[in-house]
């Protein structure tokens, strides 16, 4: 087992490694300079201060110069100043908004779980009724739902039409003033919403993959057996094959992360929430270079974790890696 | 060699056949291509035309789908952004499969260490979230639909090489390559005249797959500014003002959603009859 957690760990130095290489050739083969994306914004800048600022950012450097200052400064934790007229450092800026998504996603991972898992079992087990019919319909609805459309839809119909969910930010303007139970009520009315948004985009796919896991469980010999022996249905569902079939769920958690973060920026940008993925899209449409690497690093490192998190939890839950058996 | 004969015809055919949904995704998928191809001969008015006197008027019998900002038909944008969808769809996932074709293949019958590295890089990228990927390309690009369509594409190849990958790793242990390698056939033509041709059964549904998430991704990005710029129509930017006039205009929002549900849809089940008209152990 230790083992298994040491090889686990040194392999996150390559991958960590290889991350800081993409993200740094696809800045920089792309076309066009930085610096240039900075004038474009403000014409009033003569060559001389050109010149400075190229300098001043390293760009006159060789790029596996600047790649490896770059490094440095990362392992550091200094990803740079901001391009923006506020100049703050990335650090800091992305220090304020990655609770604002982490918790999001959060809430939107137990939400999509905590559905998922019976929508799942309840197709299984109920296998070619009406119900497990249904269900395959709504999970291929589910599929091709574009989730800024259905930001939108409910922004209309229960922001607009009825009027009872605020359509954008994380809180009343003045609600700072109020009690604490009032000032979290309005928190979390600001938070059904994206929350919805976050969690309905991998919910299909979720209850899909419960309910095939559920079905390759329910068919091993040692279910036969449990039912043979006469024990009732429910000890045998709950008991005997949802634990086997949870299993594959933990490595899913993992995977689902990157799609998660990604997901943020449109639901970020559409309800205004001051997030990880409003900040990159901000980011992206100013062409603020420092923050889009920032971002797209920190993201990485992040689904890279969560993945070696799963993987962890995975050998934990599972006895034949657990006793060393794989 | 007789068609009525083949694996398709005798075997593939039938068993596809038998899938309602799949058969009802192919055909909404046929149709989506002859609304693209006609596009400018079935669509009621010109896309772009302007029409003061007409600003965002509900759907009506001269505007099936309403009208627009600008008093432009929604019904023709939307046929005209099929166009883009359907473009968009197809080479960014050529794109995707050819590089996930390749790298699988390489990868799967070199084993050692070109499998390690190219498996590595495939987790690497892996790691990236691929919207923000996608969105950190195209800022220092110029915004153009051929750029679009290749950065969906270079994002998007790494599950069909761990297929190819799987594939290949199982059928270079098979007896009719080892005779392939006995009569001297050189790699290249294993690779490709042998062990390709076998392992591209499970590309053809990730293929399928794809296109509906590229779609996907295409109007997401249209829908933020970063896509297809207007006026050129796609479905992803008409619901980009759909969100502007959303308190007075349903319409704008409603029908280039639906179109969009309805396309990736008909993909989905397409690609998962296909998937089990291919699996053997499916019987039904």
């Amino acid at each position: 087992m230790t083992r298994y957690l040491l090889k686990r760990i040194l392999m996150l130095i390559p991958l960590m490694f290889g991350i800081t290489l993409i993200t740094f050739s696809v800045i920089h083969l792309a076309p066009g300079e930085p610096v240039e994306m900075q004038m474009a914004m403000n014409p009033k800048v003569g060559k001389e201060a050109r010149e400075r600022l190229t300098k001043f950012y390293g760009l006159d450097k060789p790029l596996h110069e600047q790649y490896f200052s770059w490094v440095g400064k990362l392992a550091r934790l200094d990803l740079g100043r901001s391009f923006s007229s506020d100049g703050r450092p990335v650090a800091d800026k992305i220090k304020e908004r990655l609770p604002v998504t982490i918790s999001l996603n959060v809430i939107a991972l137990i939400l999509e779980f905590g559905l998922a898992i019976p929508i799942g079992i309840l197709a299984a087990t109920r296998r070619d009724t009406w119900l497990d019919k249904g269900i395959t319909v709504f999970v291929f609805v589910g599929f091709a739902v574009p989730t800024f459309w259905l930001a939108l839809l409910l922004m209309y119909f229960f922001g607009v039409k009825l009027g009872w969910l605020p359509i954008s930010g994380l809180h009343t303007l003045g609600s700072d003033s109020w009690g604490t139970l009032h000032y979290l009520w309005d928190m979390a009315k600001h938070l059904i919403m994206p929350v919805m948004v976050a969690s309905f985009g991998s919910l299909a796919g979720l209850s899909r993959y419960m309910r095939s896991a559920m079905l390759n469980v329910i068919s091993q010999d040692y279910i036969t057996t449990a039912r043979a022996k006469g024990l009732p249905e429910r000890v045998v569902i709950y008991k005997h094959a949802l634990r086997n079939a949870l299993l594959p769920l933990i490595t899913l958690l993992g995977f689902s992360i990157p799609g998660l973060i990604g997901g943020s920026v449109i639901f970020e940008t559409i309800y205004a929430i001051p997030g990880m993925g409003q900040l990159f899209y901000q980011g992206v449409m100013s062409r603020d270079y420092p923050v889009v690497m920032g971002i797209l690093v920190i993201g990485a490192f992040l689904t890279l974790l969560g993945n070696m998190i799963a993987d962890i939890c995975y050998a934990f839950a599972d006895p034949r890696i657990r006793h060393g058996e794989v | 060699m007789n068609f009525k004969h083949s694996y398709f015809y005798s075997i593939f055919w039938p068993r596809l056949k038998r899938n309602n949904l799949a058969l009802a995704g192919g055909a909404v998928v046929l149709a989506l291509f002859a609304v693209s191809l006609f596009a400018p001969l079935i669509s009621p008015y010109d896309p772009n035309g302007i029409n003061a006197w007409k600003v965002l008027s509900p759907p009506s019998w001269q505007h099936w789908f309403g009208t627009d900002e600008l008093g432009r038909d929604v019904l023709s944008r939307i046929m005209f952004g099929a166009r883009i969808s359907l473009k968009v769809g197809f080479v960014a996932v050529g794109i995707a499969v050819s590089i996930g074709t390749v790298v699988g293949l390489l990868s799967g019958y070199y084993r050692g260490l070109v499998d390690a590295t190219l498996m590595r890089f495939v987790d690497i990228m892996l790691c990236f979230p691929a919207f923000f990927l996608i969105l950190a390309v195209i800022t220092f690009l110029e915004p153009s639909i051929w750029y679009i369509m290749m950065v969906i594409g270079l994002t998007g190849w790494m599950g069909v090489a761990r297929l190819v990958r799987a594939e290949t790793l199982s059928i270079r242990g098979m007896d009719y390559i080892l005779a392939a390698r006995c009569i001297g056939c050189s790699n290249t033509r294993i690779i490709f005249r042998h062990i390709l041709p076998n392992a591209i059964s499970p590309v053809l549904v990730a293929a399928t797959l794809g296109v509906a998430g590229a779609i996907l991704t295409e109007s997401a990005l249209s829908f933020l500014g970063i896509g297809v710029q207007p006026p050129t129509p796609s479905w992803g930017n008409i619901l980009t003002s759909g969100k502007d006039y959303i308190e007075f205009a349903w319409w704008l929002s409603l029908f280039p959603g639906l179109s969009i549900l309805v396309t990736v849809l008909a993909y989905n089940l397409l690609g998962e009859g296909i998937r089990d008209a291919l699996d053997p152990r499916v019987k039904r």
